[in-house]
This record gives structure tokens, sequence and C-alpha cells, in this order.
């Protein structure tokens, strides 16, 4: 009886050949993207290469039967965590490269610390489960006595573990709701007007015009700005006509507005290019 | 032998043949789609939409697929080269792989071997299609990061905020349907809508779920990351050739993927439609079958993808995030305690169905007399208030005549122009020749 319980444990110790392939090709995978991560000198590289970590940890998790685990992890983690990463990084900008100040004093100190703390935790957690912890399988219909994996996840969390569950859901409303009470600043005390109020105040004509400027004549009858748009009179659309213009030497674009203004010579059928008199003979 | 002892039986050439052809469902439906949503786009609008290439020129997306990889790649000096590759890669392969979770069919026989038209069944289908979805938008908004300019920058930025917020409303909408049927298995929900299709059941989560499906694939009125008006292509600016193809395989096998993800969940997934289902003892909801409908239920959700892109104006910025987080979230989380408030009052009692809709249709007459008694929004007097039109400005005259459109029938309408050319033609002649005498 004892020894066919051994037995029965030594069987479900080993590891398939599917599940240690993909441990070797994944556990490395892992790694490279741990360490890639602490060494990318480029703040979105480093992001990505955490999230090549997060992604094998999921599929680790998917083929030690805990598919629900697995899949979690790359929508939660991966999905919207790295994401909202990946936003701050871009909108912070590409180029902002590290910086090497320290800004809080002792950060390094405290950092080691912890950091080393931490490494014996989990390696010792680690040695603990591979010599004291007998494994219970997570395979088929009868993992963990019963409905399979995702209903016993679902009734542990629901039943035994409800209030820890709850207690864990009230901390990420409370932080979500302080964030946004620190971040948010009210449309009105920023004086920002929505659309209809800019509509209303262009018409009650508290702006110069409640259009935007007309376009330049370009391309109807020559290709420079410098052409103004006409209006539906035949008359000149001063407006139409960039205030850089102004700037240049006036004399440059007497041909064109000569052309225009219909003073400088006929109009050849072909030609879009207003050409002076004397190029057209 | 329940779907996934079947599956779990097939031998290893049958699991390749059933791989090779998901994979192709995504390139094969591009390719089908851009031309049907060009010819329908088309249509709406007035005009014939491509007609050179081929018969009505159904081919001419064929001819868009070979001539695209033979264009010029251009890479920009300010990419970020590696992950300017890697990008279209990325939001192409969740999109493909997707696909193998959904039950296309029941029970059939390939070659002598009893199987189910299904590449895998989990125990967290539904899930696989989520964390595809959102894998894949890496593709898009590192695209947009690695191409080093501006614009494509703003159009990553956009679809990241998109992703996150839409993914929620669109997660939140399953949890309905996983609530009634008990399971997350694609096959399981599929079985449990036999007694009636979720879309009608669970009214909220389906609509939903349509408006968070068009927001998570990036399609019009919700295309903001790549709004040719404002961002001239968004995230894919900077690409050209086969990179650009990827992304636009990417963008049609998501809508495919999300397309067979609702008619899974909501309308009764491989299933014949009811007066169908009626026919000969449901003969025709088993066999090979069942793939019409399944298809056939795909095509109207993506025709809808397409008449929506006719019909409505691209949403502003603010109004879309508005409306994910402020109507879509908070409606479907309501939605969800409603529906679990009636399951576990279900559980709990043995309630008639009369007593229900009396106390159901009591519930909603007190919130009508309610709101009856809100009091109405007081009407601002503004004194300073100006007509938007009007007002010295020119506006089109009241009693405008707009004239009739052509006939729509382009064949016809050439034919007759045709014979009168033709009759004109002799008129002239006739006409030409009575001068000379």
């Amino acid at each position: 009886m004892n020894a066919a319980l051994v037995l029965a444990q030594g069987v479900q110790n080993q590891m398939s050949t599917g599940e240690s392939i993909s441990f070797w090709v994944l556990g490395p995978l892992a790694l490279f993207g741990a360490l890639g991560m602490i060494f990318a000198r480029n703040a979105v590289h480093s992001a990505l290469f955490l999230v090549l970590t997060m992604l094998s940890l999921g599929v680790l998790y998917m083929v030690q039967q805990a598919p629900f685990l697995g899949f979690v992890q790359i929508i939660v983690y991966t999905g919207a965590i790295m994401m909202l990463f990946l936003f701050v990084l871009m909108l912070v900008g590409r180029d902002s490269s590290d910086s090497v100040v320290e800004v809080l004093r002792g950060q390094r100190l405290f950092g080691t610390i912890l950091g080393i703390g931490l490494a014996v935790l989990i390696v010792a957690a680690v040695a603990r489960s591979l010599s004291e912890v007998t494994p219970t399988g997570l395979q088929g219909q009868e993992a963990n006595g019963g409905v399979g994996n995702v209903e016993n996840i679902g009734r542990s969390i629901f039943t035994d573990w409800l209030f820890p569950f709850e207690l864990t859901s009230a901390l990420l409303i409370t932080a979500a709701v302080g964030a946004m009470v620190l971040g948010y600043v009210d449309r009105h005390t920023r004086g920002r007007k929505t659309q209809k109020e800019m509509v209303e105040a262009r018409f009650r004509g508290e702006h110069d015009r409640p259009s935007p400027l007309p376009g330049p004549g370009v391309f109807a009858t020559s290709s420079s700005v410098a052409t103004p748009a006409l209006l539906p009179d035949g008359s000149i659309a001063p407006e139409s006509l960039s205030r850089l213009i102004e700037s240049a030497a006036a004399d440059s674009f007497d041909d064109e507005r000569k052309a225009v203004a219909g003073g400088a010579h006929a109009a050849e059928a072909r030609a879009l290019n207003p050409t002076s008199e004397g190029e057209t003979k | 032998m329940d779907r996934a002892a079947l599956l779990a039986d097939d031998p290893v050439w049958l699991i390749l043949i059933k791989a090779v052809v998901i994979l192709l469902i995504g390139p094969i439906m591009t390719v089908v789609l851009i031309v049907a949503e060009r010819k329908i786009i088309g249509r709406m609008q007035q005009r014939p939409g491509p007609n050179r290439v081929g018969p009505f020129g159904l081919l001419q997306s064929v001819a868009d697929a070979i001539k695209l990889p033979f264009k010029e790649q251009i890479i920009p000096a300010t990419a970020d080269r590696k992950i300017y590759f890697l990008a279209p890669v990325i939001a192409t392969i969740p999109a493909l792989i997707a696909l193998s979770v959904m039950p296309i069919g029941p029970e059939v026989s390939i070659f002598g071997e009893r199987t189910v038209l299904q590449l895998v069944e989990l125990p967290v289908g539904a899930l696989v299609v989520l964390a595809c979805s959102s894998v894949g938008v890496y593709g898009i908004v590192l695209a947009g990061w690695s191409s080093g300019s501006p614009y494509p920058l703003l159009g990553g930025l956009r679809s990241a905020a998109q992703v996150i917020s839409y993914e929620i409303a669109l997660g939140l909408s399953i949890v309905a349907v996983v609530l009634y049927t008990g399971s997350l298995s694609t096959s399981a929900i599929v079985e449990a809508q036999h007694s009636g299709w979720y879309f009608y059941l669970l009214i909220p989560s389906f609509l939903i779920f349509l408006v968070s499906m068009v927001g998570e694939t990036n399609r019009a009125p919700f295309d903001l990351p790549e709004a040719e008006s404002e961002l001239v292509g968004g995230f894919h600016t900077e690409y050209s050739s086969m990179k650009f193809a990827l992304f636009f395989l990417a963008e049609y096998a998501n809508m495919v993927v999300l397309t067979a993800f609702a008619t899974t969940l909501f309308l009764g997934g491989y299933m014949a439609p009811w007066p169908i289902s009626l026919i000969g003892d449901n003969y025709l909801n088993t066999g090979w079958w069942p793939v019409l409908w399944f298809f056939g239920k795909m095509f109207v959700l993506l025709f809808g993808f397409i008449w929506l892109r006719a019909t409505l104006p691209r949403f502003r910025y603010d109004q879309f995030m508005k409306l994910g987080w402020k109507v879509l979230v908070p409606a479907n989380l309501v939605w969800i305690v409603a529906v679990v408030a009636v399951r576990a009052f279900r559980n709990e009692q043995d309630i008639s169905t009369g007593q229900w809709v009396f106390w159901i249709g009591a519930g909603v007459l007190v919130l009508i007399l309610l709101a009856l008694l809100l009091p109405d929004r007081k009407v601002e007097d503004d004194e300073e208030r100006v007509p938007i039109t009007g007002g010295g400005y020119p506006v089109p005259p009241l009693d405008l005549e707009i004239p009739q459109p052509p006939k729509r029938k382009a064949v016809r309408g050439r034919e007759r122009r045709r014979q009168r050319a033709t009759v004109a033609a002799v008129a002239q002649e006739k006409e030409s020749t009575n001068g000379d005498v």
C-alpha cells in the first residue's frame, strides 16, 4: 500500500518529455529576458525584455497544468500592466536616458539589502518545496479532488479565501481612487472650453473670424503659396496669404500677382504655370 | 465521448491538417474581406467599387497581395530597427493563433477518423482569445514607437490607451456568459446555448461586446490609432511593402477572430439558426453543415463592421474614452450584478415564472414612477446665446432643390447611354448631310 503510494508519487514527480523540452526552452528565455531587462540601456527595450520573461512564465504555467494561471498571467501582466508601463515610457519620450544622480539617499544600500533578503526568501521557499512538500497532481478533472482547476480556483476564492480576496480588491480600489483624486484637474479650473463653447464664442465675435483662414490659391493657377485665393466676385482674399510672405521681398511675387489679377497675359490653354510674357513667346 | 476526449484521440496528421487550415483561414478571409469591404462600401456610396481585375473585380485583393511584397521597403533613419522589424510579426501571429480554440463544428469524420472541428479544447478557451488580442496590440504600440516619428508615436499611444480601456469592457461582457454557462471553455459555451442563444438572453452583454469588439480591432468609427485625417496613417505611417501588408493581415485577421468569438459566445456557435434547425429533426446541425452556419454568422457580423465604417464618422478621442469608461464599463458591472442576483434567487428559492414577471414588472413600474418625480432640467434662458447658423453668413436656401441621384444600375445605364449615343450620331449624320446638300 505504502510502496504503491510512493511509486505513484514517483510517477507524478517525473517530468514528461514535452514538459522538459518546454522547460529547457522557456527557462533560458525567461532568464535571458530578466538579464536583458536589467542591462538594457533603453527603457523600452528593458520593458520588452520583461514582457518576454512574463510570457515565458505564462507558458510554463500552462505546461504545468495551470492554464488559468498561465492565461491570466498573459492577460493581466503582459496585456495590461506592461502595456501601461510602455504607455508611460512612450509619453515620457524615447530618449530619456538613465539619470545617474541618486534622488533618494541611501537607496542603493537599502535596495541591496532588500534584494538579498528577497533572494534568500525565494531560495528558502524553493528549497523547502523541493524537499518537504509533497506535490499534488493538477492534471485532469480529478485535480484537487473534484471538478478541475478553473472551478477549484473559483470555489476557493469565493469561499475559503473570500475575505482576503475582498481586502485585496478594497486595497486596489483605494489606490485607484487615490490616484484619480491626486491626478484629476477639473476642466473649469484649467479654464478649458468645450467645443460647443468655443463655437459660440467664435460666432459671438470673441475671435477674429468664425472659420479658419482660407488657404492660398495654390494649384488653381500656380504652384506658389504666394498666390492668393480669389473670392467669389474675383477679388483677392488677403487673409489667404501667409504672413511670412509679407516679410519676403515684395517684387519677387510681382509676376504671380499680375497673373492672378488677370493683368499679365492671356492664359495659355494648357499652361497651368503662369509664365512671364517674354518666356511664352 | 466528449469533445476533449475526441480531440485527444487525434493522430498527428489530422492535427497538422487542422493547424494548417486554421492558419489559412485568417489570410484567405483577409483577401475575401478586402474585396467585399471595398465593393460594399462602394455600393453604399453610389459607386461600383473595384471592377477592373477579374470578373466584377473579385481578384482585386489577389492582385494587391501580389503587388505589395514587391514594393520597396523603406526604413526611416530614426527607426529602432530591431523592434521596427519585430512589430508587424508580433501584431500578426497572435491574430492567427486565436482561431485554434474556436469550435467550428461538431463531430465529423475526416478520412475515416472521428474528430471534432476544433484544434484544441482548453478549459480556459475564452481567455485564449483575450490573451491573443492583448499580445497582438504590442505590435501596434511598438510599431508606433519604433518608427521614430511623431505621427506613428501618437498612433501607438492612442492604441495603448484604447486597448487597455476596451479590453476591460470586452472581458466584462464575457463574464455574464461564463456565469450562465459555468465554464470558460468555448465548446461548453456553445453546448450551453442549445436551449437558447445568449444574444437575446444576455442582450446588454451582447451589445457591449459588439461595441468593444469594434474598439478592440481599431475599426471605424473607433480607428483612432490610424486616423487618416489626423495622423496620416497612424502607427503604420512609416511602414511599406511586406511589413505594411502584415499589419493589414493582422487587422483583418483580428476582425475574423473577434467575430468568430462573438459567434461562439452569443450566436450559438456552429448551431443552425432557428427556422433551419426545425428541418428534419435538426439534421442540418450534424456533419459538415454547421461549418456553413458558423461562417454565415461570422459574415453577418463582418458585414456589420463594414456597414459601420460606411456609416459613422470617427469619434473624437475624448468621446471615445468617455464611452468606454463612463458607459460601457459601469453598465457592464451593473448588469453582471443583476445577473448574479437573478441566479442567486433562482438557486435559493422556487419562484414561478409568473411571480418573476410580476416582480420585475413592479420594479420597472416603480422606476418609471421615480423617474416622473425627477424635476425637469431648467432650460437655460441665456441672453447671450447665439444661433450657430445664420447671422449674416451664407446658408443654403430653405427651398433648395436636391437633384435626383442617377439610377444605380451602372451597367444598364451605360447600355442605355450607348444606345442614345448611336441614335444621336445617326441624327447628326443626317443633319450634316442635309447641310451639305
